[in-house]
């Protein structure tokens, strides 16, 4: 212990590390970034503003990572274009930890190369990098604007959030999984629930489950919108990362508490147009649907397509379904499993490794009141296309046993 | 300062998608933004909202990506400020470093009615409406010098760059 008594939140033990003072809820400071990263959707903005700030030289090339995942490959020649300025950027700054198209989202990728690790300050410039605050560490997402002057500085300024702790209890049920549970905590908090605050996950429930299934509840933090997610890191972390880093605790100074038993969970859909507009799926069964889409930094990873195979296998969709696998590592582990074969044989199309049709520019936009039940964290009108269409979120499970009969179904008819 | 404006009155949970639907970011040409600005909610708003006027929104406005092409096709409109109930966290962000003028003051969304013209008193800390005069907490200091300073790459260039020996 650095400042002899200091009962904390996670969080602000993070940042007082970082600075060498102790901070509480409510401080504005200036805190060193440890890694930064930006994709092809915001690269281009963000090197505008580098030029305009007349910084010709990035802090430091080897804490920055460049991943193309969210129209790659490019829909049209003007993307082509912008992705051509990104990469001619990073050659001139030297930076080596680039991803080109097909290798998957950053928010898989940057822990899956291991570039952070528990106890880190990471700046991304997407909003779903609360994602990473799933390794113990402090994820800041970020518009072009920061993330330029972070390049520049090596630093960024924040205020100190406060913590809401959400406590998991028990064992999941059966058909039930950690989208379920984190929809769930969308319903209780609503879209606002958690302006500039830090959800903080714990409890058994968190404990027993994958890594996997807590970058899921992680990801969603900025739907009810957190200024992050935080979970305290264990061996799964660390293995996950194929690294160590420093574990800092929460002891004190939770803002709130809310505590959920996931034995009571059952599998839940956000209706249209929010995240929190959440209701078990048995409310909403036989919503005919047009398409499924499993993927996302939600629900993209191996132990994703691993649940959707267990009920596809052997049948047959009704609904077109795509499957975006949130990296390469990933696609080519479910390729050496039979996976993909299961879900190809189900009628699946896969697409490339990346966001997907998730925000509504390739591989699968919806058109003029078209419906999709898809994996992915947000709701919004026209998120995935025309203004008319509507998008129902859900699980893995959910989303497969959808897609197999061409409307809204409960999962749980199809596991033994 | 005094700034006052038409009002463009907005709900709560005005996301980024409706603000630039993803499908016009990745363009060369940057004059297409405030085109489609808000289209989501209002497909001919572009071509209503004039220079100088004010968006008022309820709450947790902006919420969703971290595009900041939202907060450009918005002060690339016109719109001189933005008053909410409150602002999801990024947007806020985007905003200040953009050097347009966001404003947190509850109780703003019953207080006006779209049309009506309102009037902000920047050192006062004091909103005009027709339904009487609202005060709201000014930005902490150093924003406000962000604010002030047009956004965040002048401060970076005055500030930083400037006092570098």
């Amino acid at each position: 212990m650095i400042f002899g008594v200091y009962m904390a939140t996670a969080i602000e033990k993070i940042i007082s590390s970082a600075i060498g003072r102790k901070v509480y809820s409510g401080d504005f400071v200036e805190v060193p970034v440890d890694f930064a990263y930006f994709h092809d959707g915001t690269g281009p903005l963000i090197i505008d503003v580098l030029k305009e700030m007349e910084v010709n030289r990035v802090f430091s090339p080897e804490k920055i990572a460049v991943i193309f995942d969210h129209a790659a490959p490019p829909y049209n020649d003007q993307a082509a274009t912008l992705q051509a300025k990104v990469r001619k950027f990073i050659r001139e700054q030297n930076i080596t930890k680039f991803h080109e198209i097909g290798e998957g989202i950053c928010h898989q990728v940057v822990p899956e190369k291991g570039y952070v690790a528990p106890g880190m300050i990471v700046c991304g410039a997407d909003s779903h990098t609360c994602t990473i605050g799933a390794f113990g560490l402090m994820a800041l997402g970020m518009g072009a604007t920061d993330m330029a002057y972070i390049l520049a500085t090596g630093k960024t300024w924040i205020k100190v959030p406060e913590t809401i702790r959400i406590e998991f209890k028990g064992f999941l049920k059966k058909g039930v999984s950690s989208k379920d549970l984190i929809l769930e905590v969308a319903r209780i908090l609503g879209t606002d629930g958690a302006t500039y605050k830090v959800l903080e996950f714990t409890g058994e429930t968190v404990k027993k489950m994958s890594q996997s299934s807590r970058m899921t509840l992680a990801n969603m933090a900025v739907e009810m919108g957190a200024k992050t997610a935080f979970i305290e890191p264990d061996d799964k972390t660390m293995e996950f990362l194929g690294r160590e880093g420093k574990i800092y605790s929460t002891d004190d100074g939770v803002a709130e508490i809310i505590s959920i038993d996931s034995q009571y969970i059952d599998p839940k859909v956000a209706i249209p147009y929010k995240v929190s507009n959440v209701k078990s799926v048995t409310e909403v069964e036989g919503e005919p649907i047009d398409q499924a889409f499993l993927g996302s930094c939600t629900n993209g990873r191996y132990e994703d397509l691993l649940e959707a195979a267990k009920i596809l296998k052997g049948r047959k969709v009704r609904a077109r379904l795509i499957v975006v696998p949130a990296s390469k590592t990933t696609l080519v582990k479910a390729m050496k499993d039979g996976i993909i074969d299961i879900l190809m044989d189900s009628g699946a199309i896969i697409g490339v490794p990346g966001c997907g049709p998730c925000l509504g520019v390739h591989m699968g936009v919806l058109g003029e009141d078209e419906v999709c039940i898809s994996t992915s964290n947000r709701n919004f009108i026209g998120r995935m296309g025309a203004r008319s269409s509507k998008v129902y979120l859900a699980s893995p499970q959910t989303t497969a046993a959808s897609s197999i009969e061409g409307k809204i179904t409960d999962p749980r008819r199809y596991l033994d | 300062m005094i700034i006052s404006g038409r009002v463009w009155k907005f709900g709560d949970d005005i996301d980024t998608d409706v603000i630039i639907p993803a499908k016009y970011l990745r363009s060369v040409d940057k004059s297409i933004w405030p085109k489609h600005v808000l289209e989501g909610i209002d497909p001919t708003f572009s071509s209503k909202v004039k220079s100088g006027d004010i968006i008022v929104a309820g709450k947790n406005f902006g919420c969703g990506s971290s595009r900041e092409q939202a907060v450009l096709a918005i002060k690339w409109a016109g719109i001189s400020a933005i008053v909410a109930e409150s602002f999801a966290r990024i947007f806020f962000r985007n905003g200040i470093n953009n050097g347009l003028l966001l404003i947190e003051c509850k109780g703003i969304s019953n207080a006006v009615d779209n049309g009506d013209v309102i009037e902000i008193n920047l050192n006062e800390g004091i909103i005009k409406t027709k339904r009487g005069i609202l005060k709201y907490k000014p930005l902490p200091q150093f924003l406000q010098e962000i604010l002030n300073s047009g956004g965040l790459v002048e401060y970076y260039k005055k500030k930083i760059k400037g006092s570098a020996p």
